[in-house]
């Protein structure tokens, strides 16, 4: 039995206004984001930090207990996603068309990652983001990310 | 998994794929649909679908280094992935292909797909680093 889980068309219609913290709420406790356990850490005009705990079951080695680097990508997938709302101040449905992430090094056992996402550019139909991910300290990244949504239903004019 | 000598990661088997089926001497590797999976109500995460290329990925990667005969470990340097439609809430297949695979660097392209392979959900391009051999790392 798969739970289909809240609607955040249907939470948030256009207007609603967006909170990150909250919409996090719904992101991070159902689905894959419920999975992962993702974390509201903070938000600002056009960027929302996440975070992952590190976990067992989350590594690619248990060798080395570092974290399986498609851990990162879902981070900074919510993230970017919910900076491009943040910036719009309002929910609009969109879809990641590209993503990409360079790992700079590996996320070490047992280590908080944190995923900070930034919506640099807002077209009508485009959100354009970057990102980064950390283990506390954001001078030091462990990942970079940059990709593009597209909304799928209405534009934005 | 019996018909290779790397197991998949804990990550990839706390979302429950398995090997299912072999193209080309690269692994394909299934994902069934569930909650753990899901993005938008219905859907898959897309990073739930890059988690399983990646895993395909680095598969095709272990499978071609052994065709080598050789025990090198990797390390991924990036990836890249365009989503292309929406994943369904049903079985998910990914299989990567090594378009290049030099000394010191592997170039994969890896593929996921549903009902239909020529219809891929997603697509992604992926650089791993060809570590030293596993005795001699430090």
């Amino acid at each position: 039995m798969v739970s289909r889980g809240p609607d955040l068309g249907t939470l948030l219609p256009p207007g609603a206004g967006f909170d990150p913290a909250m919409v996090n709420k719904v992101m991070g406790q159902f689905g894959h984001g419920g999975f992962l356990n993702m974390q509201y850490v903070g938000h600002g005009a056009d960027w929302v930090e996440l975070s992952i705990d590190w976990r067992e079951d989350l590594v690619a080695d248990p060798n080395t207990g570092i974290l399986a680097s498609a851990v990162i990508i879902s981070l900074m997938d919510n993230a970017t996603s919910m900076s491009i709302w943040t910036k719009l101040g309002e929910f609009r449905p969109q879809a990641t068309m590209d993503l990409r992430i360079d790992y700079l090094r590996p996320s070490p056992s047992g280590k908080r990652v944190y995923g900070r996402g930034i919506c640099y550019h807002l077209t009508n139909s485009i959100g354009f983001v970057r990102g980064f991910a950390h283990n506390g300290n954001p001078d030091e990244p462990l990942a970079h990310a940059s990709g593009t949504f597209i909304r799928t239903g209405d534009r934005v004019s | 998994m019996t018909d290779t000598a790397y197991p998949l990661p804990p990550y990839a088997q706390a979302l429950n794929m398995t090997v299912v089926d072999e193209i080309d001497g690269a692994p394909v590797i299934g994902m069934p649909f569930a909650d753990r999976v899901q993005g938008r109500p219905g859907f898959l995460h897309g990073g739930a679908i890059s988690g399983l290329l990646e895993i395909a990925a680095i598969a095709a990667v272990h499978r071609a280094l052994q065709a080598k005969g050789s025990d090198s470990a990797i390390k991924q340097v990036n990836v890249t992935v365009d989503f292309m439609r929406g994943g369904l809430g049903q079985m998910t297949y990914a299989v990567g292909e090594v378009t290049r695979l030099g000394r010191t660097m592997a170039n994969v392209e890896a593929r996921a797909w549903q009902d239909d392979r020529d219809k891929p959900i997603a697509m992604g391009h992926m650089h791993y680093l060809i570590k030293a051999k596993r005795e001699d790392a430090t």
